[in-house]
């Protein structure tokens, strides 16, 4: 031990990073694996599912309103007239070329309408995210600090009053009051019309401060509020009583009496000991939130006609416009597994228990 | 043979006692929880709503002052010009925009509603409870085989859960054709890997548990420790679960209207239908929106209170 | 003057509607600069509820404190917060039952022991980190520097309870209390870490204060005893005079049950009958008597006062005390 390197102050001796990392690669390369069947799974069923609808995979491209020469046309073109397990590599093949079909709406390619609407989509999303994590999190702990106190009883009947208002309900509320009522905020859109702002990464907000159209930005921050608002009330409501749960239990831990006992500053014990123990259940959870956030970004949208994927699905579903209807629910599974690997992997960084298994 | 036989009876003896004492003191588990949940104000505001909700659901339509289907006011509404008819004496919740009595339509509305979360809950606690024993049994007692097939099981509720509900349930819609029957079916899919997860979960819990070793160390089958054993103590969480999620199935259908994927009959109202209908007219009308949103938040609200205050009762890690 | 002087500390918790509870009802004592005091009583007899009242460390809500605690100078119950934390872990620290639930999971041990050198001592970065090293070696942790990078998980049970007296004599306190510290460990480890307090408190000069319901813990280290019974002292001595003379009858029978080797086979044991529930209210009269062999009326007319029934410097909490010398336990 005499010829030992010196260890720098974070304590992170250069072996155990060297094995965290490893553990850490490992743990990815095996969910990406794991994702592999998954997806596979899923497109079995998207590829019964497409069999199954009324009038077949021809109609599904076609609408319902196609005449039968087309569907005979068409037909012929996919080769139904071919056994299934062909017909089913061809839609695998297919969907690995990220060849999702064209939209029955538009007429332009499934994964263009995509590539064009995701960063509206994303950009709601961690919007409604962030307001969620950023009041959610401080709530759930004072509620759980002032256990039985006037802001604990508001925020857990508050919450669950929120897990109970129809997502859609609430943005017409927001929108009738603060944009029509009120006229605080606009009531559609991503932006005005009237401004001519530049597109870089598509992420409005982003593209205004790249570019230095910052009345840009803010013209799209203005517009993100409502329905970042209404999408976040379902995130919200569970992180706050996630977070409040969580802390609780924390608060009742031998080591918190530890920490008090060495007369830490209430900072160093709110921060080091309570909140990094208690965010970790958070964590996970913000993960599992991913899925309702998209059900939620899809009626949100389409309130405000918020030009995402979301309003493009909700039209999706009037016109049956199966193609892009597929496409999206294998779009959405797949960041919905890969949200998930990131948040395990977050957790295996954050939790060193983890890290050793 | 038969020292056989009074072996065999010996053994069924102790695991009869076993068996008895297990349920027994889960009797006594039970009713402590009902002890605790009468105490506590939330399960009394959620039982009082559901009550009212459920009388509603079914005397309601017997109450109606009018036909909920009957455009009796047609000529007094003219939705395109902006021009509608509150609450009034006749109409106390006023007209929709059909001109038909909003009131009568709640009360038999209530009904509808009712049908789909109690449809669409059964649906997915049965079919999720039947996934998740098939699981939580296999994994706790069915050795390596039994871990294959949980693990193969827990993969595809994975993949469910990976879908959002909503779009389950719009390629659910797609394939059935647009009806109440699929409305239910596919808010009750949504459910069904809740359900398995749950079930599994917690059957996966009470199979390391000691008494289990016990029953086993006795020589019980395995079939019957699951069934007499480990499934009693398991349902708790499912039953809360299943609270909770009448007030998601409700909530859930009400988005599903709005999708334009409710129930397409318009002879018979519901409450989700009519919120999807009346928030075209939400500028003009809020009042016509807001009956019968607030009726579903607040029924939603009542399973929820429910629900979480015997999530507590039951924890006794949250006692006190 | 003593180091610490408690007098008639009370803690009483209830509120919502709750009886009150009355856990520590009363209790004298003194501990002496560098001097190694024990509280012997049973669980649930409000030994650690005194200790956690001494370290400031019971919930305000809820909870009544009556009596003083002088520290110092200073009554410890009626300190600001804001002192009390100034005062914990550089004067006044603290060790505890269970060292794996004690530490942090998720922080690694050299911030844990980092953070009060800090706090206390001001120190920083690669100067802490030496210090804690240092505190890690004198605790014997072998190879400090890695086990600074360690988290709890990866020690063994009694490595975490060095660690935690290595943060708990990080700042030199004036008084240690250890609450039952040695009971969560094996018998092996136990000794070990007696053997460290001891050498530490005699090195230092260090007041230990030591909480526990191991007789054998309080004749190995303790120079003063009190025996705490629902509540109240019922007896204090020192350790010699305590396990020569024990003069309340709970105090014969704590000892008296103890199994002995020497004892022939077949012997029963003696154990106190009943249990620490089966107890009436002080007011009323002996809260011991529903267990005890020498009860008598007398026992049931109000509170028995401290006395020194066999010599000076040796109280008992008794109406009717063991004096005989035949009826010490063999």
């Amino acid at each position: 031990m005499a010829g030992r390197t010196r260890i720098p102050f974070p304590y992170h001796s250069y072996n155990t990073r060297k094995k965290g990392a490893c553990g850490v690669l490992r743990l990815v390369v095996r969910r990406l694996l794991q994702l592999i069947p998954t997806l596979l799974g899923l497109s079995v069923l998207l590829f019964i599912w497409l069999n199954r609808l009324p009038g077949g995979p021809a109609s599904a491209i076609l609408g319902e309103r196609a005449t039968e020469a087309e569907v005979a046309r068409i037909n012929r073109a996919l080769g139904l007239d071919q056994p299934l397990y062909v017909q089913y590599g061809r839609f695998l093949k297919r969907i690995f070329e990220l060849d999702l079909g064209t939209s029955t709406q538009t007429g332009q390619p499934v994964w263009d309408e995509f590539v064009l609407r995701f960063p509206a989509t994303v950009e709601l999303s961690v919007a409604a995210m962030l307001i969620a994590v950023a009041v959610g999190i401080p709530l759930g702990y004072l509620a759980a600090r002032k256990r039985g106190g006037w802001l604990d009883v508001a925020s857990v009947s508050g919450s669950l009053v929120g897990i109970c208002i129809p997502v859609f309900f609430l943005a017409l509320i927001l929108k009738g009051v603060f944009a029509v009522n009120l006229g605080l905020f606009p009531s559609y859109g991503r932006m005005d019309t009237g401004l001519d702002a530049t597109s870089v990464t598509g992420f409005a907000v982003l593209d205004g401060v790249l570019t230095g159209e910052f009345d840009a930005s803010w013209d799209a921050i203005m517009h993100l509020v409502l329905p970042a608002l209404a999408l976040s009330s379902i995130p919200l409501a569970v992180i706050v009583r996630m977070t409040r749960a969580s802390v609780l239990e924390v608060l009742g831990e031998d080591y918190i009496r530890t920490a008090e006992s060495k007369g830490l500053e209430r900072k160093t014990v709110r921060g080091r000991h309570i909140l990094r123990n208690a965010l970790l259940p958070v964590v996970t959870t913000i993960g599992l939130l991913t899925g309702s956030l998209l059900s939620g970004a899809v009626l949100t949208e389409s309130v405000f006609s918020f030009g995402g994927i979301g309003s493009f699905i909700r039209t999706a579903i009037d016109a049956r416009d199966y193609p892009v209807l597929v496409g999206f629910i294998m779009f959405i599974a797949t960041v919905y597994v890969l949200i998930n690997l990131l948040v395990d992997l977050a957790y295996s960084v954050i939790d060193p228990r983890v890290r050793v298994h | 043979m038969s020292l056989a036989t009074t072996k065999t009876s010996k053994i069924d003896r102790l695991a009869e006692l076993t068996a008895k004492t297990e349920t027994s003191s889960g009797a006594s588990l039970w009713r402590e929880a009902f002890r605790r949940l009468r105490s506590s104000k939330m399960a009394i505001i959620g039982a009082v709503v559901i009550a009212v909700f459920v009388v509603v659901a079914i005397v309601g339509p017997w109450f109606a002052p009018h036909t909920p289907t009957a455009q009796t006011w047609r000529g007094e509404v003219f939705p395109n010009q902006g021009k509608f008819i509150g609450a009034r004496g006749e109409n106390w919740f006023g007209l929709d925009h059909l001109g038909r009595d909003m009131f009568s339509r709640m009360l038999v509305g209530a009904r509808q509603t009712l049908l789909v979360g109690v449809v669409s809950m059964l649906i997915g606690l049965i079919l999720g409870a039947l996934v998740g024993a098939l699981s939580g049994a296999a994994a706790t007692l069915g050795g390596r085989a039994g871990r294959r097939l949980d693990d193969a099981i827990m993969r595809v509720t994975d993949l469910m859960l990976a879908l959002p509900s909503l779009l389950l349930a719009v390629s659910v819609a797609a394939v059935m054709g647009q009806s109440l029957t699929t409305v239910m079916i596919a808010v009750g899919v949504v459910q069904i890997p809740i359900f398995a997860r749950l079930l599994r979960g917690s059957m996966l819990a009470q199979g390391g548990k000691d008494y289990v070793l016990a029953a086993r160390s006795l020589g019980i089958r395995k079939r019957r420790i699951v069934l007499t054993q480990i499934m009693p103590n398991s349902l708790s969480p499912v039953i809360v679960q299943a609270t909770l999620s009448l007030a998601t199935a409700i909530i859930e259908a009400a988005a599903l209207s709005y999708l334009g994927l409710g129930n397409p009959d318009p002879a018979v109202p519901e409450w989700g239908v009519m919120l999807s209908q009346a928030q075209r007219f939400f500028d003009n009308a809020p009042m016509m929106s807001m009956y019968p949103a607030v009726a579903i938040i607040v029924t939603a609200l009542g399973f929820t209170l429910l629900g979480e205050a015997m999530r507590e009762a039951l924890d006794p890690k949250l006692r006190g | 003057m003593p180091l610490l002087n408690v007098d008639e500390l009370t803690v009483t918790f209830g509120g919502r509607g709750r009886k009150d509870v009355k856990a520590v009802n009363g209790v004298s004592f003194s501990v002496d600069e560098g001097q190694v005091v024990g509280l012997v009583g049973e669980s649930g007899c409000g030994k650690s509820v005194t200790s956690l009242a001494l370290m400031g460390l019971l919930p305000r809500k809820g909870v009544t404190l009556g009596g003083r605690a002088d520290f110092d100078g200073s009554d410890l119950l009626s300190m600001s917060p804001r002192k009390m934390r100034d005062l914990r872990g550089s004067k006044l620290a603290m060790i505890f039952q269970d060292p794996l639930s004690s530490l942090n999971p998720v922080v690694p041990i050299g911030v844990q022991v980092t953070e009060i050198l800090q706090r206390h001592r001001g120190m920083k970065g690669e100067a802490a980190r030496k210090e804690a090293a240092h505190l890690l070696d004198r605790v014997g942790i072998p190879d400090p520097d890695r086990r600074l990078t360690e988290y709890p998980h990866q020690l063994s049970g009694g490595m975490r309870q060095r660690a935690l007296i290595a943060m708990a004599v990080a700042c030199a306190p004036r008084l240690l209390i250890a609450d039952e510290p040695t009971t969560a460990l094996d018998v092996t480890i136990q000794a070990q870490i007696l053997e460290l307090l001891k050498e530490l408190v005699d090195q230092e000069g260090t007041a230990l204060l030591m909480i526990t319901h191991d007789l054998g813990v309080v004749a190995g280290l303790c120079d003063q005893v009190n025996v705490l019974y629902a509540g109240k002292v019922v007896e204090s001595s020192g350790r010699r005079e305590l396990f020569a003379h024990p003069t309340h009858p709970y105090t014969h029978g704590l000892l008296g049950s103890i199994p002995r080797l020497d004892a022939p086979r077949g012997e029963p044991l003696n154990p106190i009958r009943g249990s620490i529930n089966d107890q009436i209210a002080w007011a009323e009269g002996c809260a011991f008597a529903p267990r005890c062999d020498r009860y008598e009326m007398g026992c049931l007319t109000g509170t028995p006062e401290l006395t020194e029934p066999r010599e000076a410097g040796h109280e008992a909490r008794c109406v009717n005390p063991v004096l005989a010398t035949t009826e010490v336990p063999a």
